[in-house]
């Protein structure tokens, strides 16, 4: 009962903020919608049993790519009046398209529900006492390593490509040359001198 | 999952869920933001079938995969805004019909 009434609630907010991520007309406003679903979807996935992937849809979600969006949102200095014009134009071909979409994926599930297509045997069976942090962490030290050094890959170069595309050399500004500072030696920098009374030193 | 609350209610969700991203393209077109924003939408539905399946078929496989998906679309967010952040920075404007202009 109390778990039916957690899934209603999490799933109406989760379509109902989705609606609004994408019907709002000030993006600001889309990225707090696109919060909380995130937060909502947390919460399915808690009621799937999926703790860990809920936690990480808070902290990478919710910590990171929204705040992401927020940040660019707010520094960018957008008309966003001028972005809104083509809303009306393009609803109808869109509308065809999620219906066609919708309809594709209530077949799909249909077919499913009613046989199904016999899958291979279970991947990774749940281990119902060991926690669920735990067995994902087994899974993935262990079968899925190369693939989880992958996804690290993907996230340094995302780094990197992201710091090599925003990043911009400032012009008529003196920055510090540190490699210059570094490699000067005193015996470069500085003379012993000796000069006789009545002549000056040249420097 | 337990009680009256079966796969099919995840699915739903998550088709709706879909179906709203694809819509918010559509919607969209000139806004790149919000395409980005509706891209990591559809990204949050395909990892509530994945969580959904796994916890149905008793496989761990699928919420580790939702794990992988959620690296990748981090990464996209990122590297997305990037070029967001230096195609406003050269052209003062974020419309999504300018880049057809972007040649040479």
């Amino acid at each position: 009962m109390i778990q039916a009434f957690a899934f209603y609630l999490f799933a109406v907010v989760v379509l109902i903020s989705g609606a609004m991520t994408i019907a709002s007309r000030n993006p600001v406003h889309s990225v707090l919608w696109l919060i909380l679903a995130f937060f909502n979807a947390a919460g399915l996935m808690v009621l799937a049993g999926a703790e860990f992937i809920a936690m990480l849809l808070v902290i990478v979600y919710v910590g990171a790519v929204a705040v992401l969006f927020l940040f660019v949102v707010m520094m960018l200095d957008i008309d966003f009046a001028q972005m809104r014009a083509g809303f009306v134009r393009y609803f109808g071909i869109g509308l065809v398209l999620a219906v066609a979409l919708v309809a594709e994926i209530v077949i799909a599930v249909g077919a499913w529900s009613a046989g199904g297509v016999d899958l291979a045997r279970r991947g990774a069976p749940v281990d119902p006492t060991i926690p669920n942090i735990q067995a994902i962490g087994n899974l993935l030290y262990s079968r899925y390593l190369f693939v989880f050094e992958g996804a690290g890959l993907v996230l340094l170069v995302a780094m990197i490509g992201a710091i090599v595309l925003t990043h911009r050399q400032r012009q008529g500004v003196r920055p510090q040359n540190i490699s210059q500072q570094i490699a000067r030696r005193p015996q470069d920098a500085t003379r012993n001198m000796r000069p006789e009374i009545g002549q000056g030193v040249q420097l | 999952m337990t009680g009256s609350i079966g796969l099919i209610h995840y699915l739903v969700v998550a088709a709706l869920l879909f179906t709203m991203g694809v819509l918010g393209i559509f919607l969209n077109r000139k806004n790149i933001i919000v395409i980005l924003m509706a891209i990591e939408l559809i990204l949050l539905s395909v990892n509530i079938n994945l969580v959904a399946f796994s916890s149905a078929l008793g496989d761990l496989v699928g919420q580790v995969f939702a794990m992988f998906v959620l690296t990748v679309a981090a990464g996209e967010a990122a590297i997305g805004l990037a070029i967001l952040v230096i195609f406003f920075r050269g052209r003062g404007s974020i419309s999504v019909d300018d880049p057809s202009r972007m040649k040479g």
